[in-house]
């Protein structure tokens, strides 16, 4: 059985916010007499990650995506509950913990700006003990998987948003961590960029089973990394379990292009009792539930002149927009 | 414990190098904030344009010697880690270094180190052209004194460096500690013997002012470098006296502070 490696407990988080009404008045008030309230914004919230996991974290803008990871990682600490991250609270911060995990965050780099990242590299190869000889190796080893080169001996600032992201993945890695804490990885990033990130840590996970904790808005992103979705909404868990499901859920049908050979056909097949999204000429949409899908199709087919058939499957987009509006998934 | 002192050596080492090639980028920069920290230079052509060495028995020799001491001391010992630490803080830049094993004080330590070694040949010349305007203070330290002073420069700076971080994790409560800075900027200003010499003052303003930290941050270490008269086991032993009090202030306000981050920006 595969162990857990995060196990968290009745987390909750609140943060002091002081908050100023607008105009000079509200300023001079807020000059004298600051307001401030206690906002939860993490409400007892309890999850278990396993070893080798790839979990993706939903949830719209200010859902706690984020808070949940800064807490996982030891960044900020909880208000009230319990985490273990690999045996370790991390708020502690212990060595050991640190040399286990690394945190990813789109937005934010930590290499040093005016040089190549290949000095941030060895920096931190030497912040994480590795010798000389080794921080090589893994250089080589990450940066063909990553399919950099010489961008490592340019200075960072002089490198594309794709170049530096891979530099920033390697200098993240470079202590080959078994917890990864992406915060939107992708953002930012070209088609293609966002598409060989995907397929690095794919690689990455396969070779090292490596647990990652993924938060982002591109789909792509949680759809071909993650089988395991925790949606997030106001602070609290509203789903937790397979991606698989949670679509099957949010949309039991599916929508099916029929070409008919001729527009009667499309006609007399717009009249038989399926739900119709649209029809031109010999063209026709019905909408069919996933459960009787097959049935469905076998009595199209026996019954009209059929040219051509799509199954189309409705845009992902879509259907996890609905996620992030809603806060109850009966799975 | 070797072991572990290696690798910790190590990893200074490592920062101290790659932040001396970060400097490198700046080197403009550094020797234009060489340049700045002048003040020294003014305020010894206003003792000596006033004959206000007369009252303190200090030849002009040894006033300028003093002085020049002075501007060599602030050039190794001048901290700004509030303002750095502030502005990472503020910008997010902190959380990627609070999740390393090694504390990111280290890296603004490392920065401090490798900017001083920056900025080194450009003291050099400043005492060049100094000395090509006052020749008759040309002096040189015997080698003993010249490794004390080194010393307590170091020292100085390391008090420096640990009231500004002291200073710089009041961040994590109110957002803008370099405003608290600005108020310990005047004492240090005043009180440090950058403007004047310690012993200039009034023999119970002296008494109060040996017991701060401010008197070991120039006017010590400048005395001890210019040969003036000085107590220097009893300065190097109030600088240590200092360290020993703010490093332990420091890893407590470190450890709670750290407990309010919120990561913000990031």
């Amino acid at each position: 059985m595969v162990q857990n490696i995060i196990d968290v407990r009745n987390l909750s988080k609140s943060f002091d916010i002081s908050s100023k009404e607008p105009g000079l008045k509200g300023t001079i008030k807020h000059f004298f007499r600051r307001q401030t309230k206690s906002l939860k914004v993490i409400k007892d919230i309890s999850f278990e990650i396993k070893k080798g996991e790839i979990v993706g974290f939903l949830g719209a803008n200010g859902a706690g995506k984020t808070t949940i990871l800064k807490m996982l990682c030891g960044l900020i600490y909880p208000s009230e509950g319990s985490i273990l991250v690999s045996g370790y609270l991390p708020f502690r911060r212990k060595e050991n913990f640190l040399k286990n995990i690394t945190l990813i965050m789109g937005q934010k780099q930590q290499l040093i700006w005016d040089l190549p990242p290949i000095e941030s590299f060895y920096l931190n190869a030497s912040i994480y003990d590795l010798d000389k000889f080794e921080a090589k190796k893994r250089i080589k080893k990450l940066s063909d998987m990553l399919e950099i080169d010489e961008e490592l001996f340019i200075p960072v600032r002089k490198l594309s948003l794709g170049q530096r992201m891979k530099s920033e993945l390697l200098a993240a890695l470079i202590h080959e961590p078994n917890i990864l804490f992406l915060d939107e990885p992708t953002l930012g990033l070209d088609i293609n960029a966002q598409r060989n990130l995907r397929k690095f840590l794919q690689k990455y996970n396969q070779e090292t089973n490596a647990t990652i904790c993924l938060t982002s808005h591109y789909m792509k992103d949680i759809t071909s990394l993650c089988k395991r979705v925790i949606c997030v909404h106001e602070g609290a868990i509203s789903y937790d379990g397979k991606l698989d499901l949670l679509l099957k859920k949010l949309s039991p049908v599916k929508e099916i292009l029929i070409v008919c050979r001729s527009e009667e056909d499309a006609i007399k097949l717009e009249n038989s009792g399926f739900t119709v999204k649209n029809k031109i000429k010999n063209e026709i949409t019905i909408k069919i539930e996933n459960n009787s899908i097959t049935s469905s199709l076998k009595n199209i087919l026996n019954n009209f002149d059929i040219e051509d058939l799509f199954i189309n499957e409705p845009p992902i987009d879509e259907v996890i927009g609905k996620v992030l509006m809603k806060n109850d998934y009966d799975i | 414990m070797i072991m572990i002192s290696n690798l910790f050596n190590r990893k200074i080492f490592t920062l101290l190098k790659v932040q001396y090639s970060n400097m490198l980028e700046y080197r403009v920069e550094i020797a234009l904030w060489a340049i700045s920290g002048i003040i020294p230079f003014f305020m010894l052509n206003i003792w000596t344009n006033n004959n206000l060495n007369e009252s303190i028995n200090i030849s002009d020799v040894l006033l300028s010697r003093y002085f020049l001491c002075a501007f060599f001391v602030r050039q190794f010992s001048v901290v700004w880690v509030v303002f750095s630490f502030e502005e990472d803080s503020l910008m997010g830049r902190v959380s990627p270094y609070l999740i390393q094993p090694l504390n990111p004080f280290f890296r603004y330590f490392a920065q401090h180190l490798a900017e001083q070694i920056t900025r080194f040949p450009f003291a050099l010349i400043i005492a060049f052209f100094f000395f090509i305007f006052n020749p008759e203070s040309i002096w040189i330290p015997n080698l003993g004194t010249l490794l004390l002073s080194i010393v307590s420069t170091f020292l100085s700076f390391l008090i420096q460096f640990l009231i500004q971080s002291i200073v710089a994790c009041l961040c994590f409560w109110t957002e803008k500690a370099s405003s608290i800075e600005r108020l310990l900027f005047i004492p240090t200003l005043f009180l440090s013997g950058l403007l004047a010499p310690v012993v200039s003052f009034p023999a119970y303003v002296k008494s109060w002012i040996y017991l701060t930290p401010f008197p070991y941050l120039i006017d010590f270490p400048a005395n001890l470098l210019s040969g003036n008269e000085t107590n220097i086991s009893g300065g190097l032993g109030m600088q240590i006296l200092w360290i020993c009090l703010l490093l332990p202030l420091f890893k407590k306000i470190w450890s709670e502070g750290t407990k309010k981050y919120t990561a913000m920006g990031s």
